[in-house]
């Protein structure tokens, strides 16, 4: 295999250069879910029961919205890096792996993009609660 | 790339006798899986749910939370719930314990053979009680 060569390059098997940058952004992430998962299991512990009013009123104070928002960014970012090294190592022979790689960025921007809209929707006041 | 089978394999996980290191390292995967998946899908219905009605929040609540009196299919899904609920809560604290492992590892540190051992042992140690003490709270707590 191309670990830099011309001719490795040129068939793409050597090194994109995007690996520093794949491995950095895990711990920058791994950092922000330690943070702010913590903060969101003890809040919810701490709510006094899970019905929809109660949910909703906890979910409308702008600390509350803006944490949950980071916590979804963080949390997806990072499964959806974790989640590729395993299909990288698992998942053998290039249609079902480009299939898997699809799979997961369709499955970790789709739920991101779902929790953060209900969150802003929640935030703004659009449930009645 | 076609691999020629008269050549030979480098040892692989059949082979070695099992130990803590690799028993942390594979449970990382797992949990991590488990928490990308089974994590990442209730909450994002647990968000999606909230968001749309109340009706719609009561069906996410009488599965998971707490199901109506009378109601048999919640009763079963109810219970399937702690057994997620204590499976997540596991995952977790073993792939947070496991990941901050990581973090010393990714200084350098912590490849001595018993120190290595030590903490890959204490990561399981500390997931299990820690989800028995969490999860004893919360029984205390509703009881």
């Amino acid at each position: 295999m191309g670990t830099g060569t011309a001719i490795g390059r040129v068939r793409g098997l050597g090194s994109a250069r995007h690996g520093a940058r794949a491995w950095w952004q895990q711990r920058m992430t791994a950092v922000g879910n330690l943070l702010l998962v913590a903060w969101f299991v003890v809040s919810l512990l701490l709510l006094p029961n899970y019905e929809h009013a109660t949910i909703i009123e906890w979910l409308s104070a702008p600390w509350v919205a803006t944490a949950l928002i980071l916590m979804a960014l963080s949390v997806f970012w990072h499964l959806r890096l974790g989640v590729q090294v395993m299909i990288e190592d698992y998942v053998h022979g290039p249609a079902a792996r480009v299939a898997a790689l699809i799979a997961l960025n369709f499955y970790s921007v789709g739920a991101a993009a779902l929790a953060i809209f209900s969150i802003v929707k929640i935030a703004f006041g659009g449930v009645q609660g | 790339m076609a691999r020629n089978a008269a050549r030979p394999l480098s040892p692989h996980l059949t082979i070695w006798k099992w130990g803590p290191h690799m028993a942390v390292s594979i449970l990382h995967r797992a949990t991590g899986n488990a928490l990308a998946f089974a994590g990442g899908v209730l909450f994002t219905w647990w968000l999606i749910a909230a968001a749309t009605s109340e009706t719609a929040y009561d069906i996410f609540y009488h599965l998971v939370v707490a199901g109506a009196p009378g109601d048999n299919v919640a009763a079963v899904t109810n219970i399937l719930a702690r057994i997620v609920g204590i499976g997540l809560t596991w995952s977790l604290f073993q792939h947070l314990f496991s990941g901050l492992r990581h973090f010393v590892l990714d200084t350098g540190a912590g490849y001595e053979l018993k120190a290595n051992r030590r903490w890959a042992i204490l990561t399981m140690v500390g997931s299990v009680l820690l989800t028995l003490l969490l999860w004893s709270a919360i029984f205390l707590a509703r009881h």
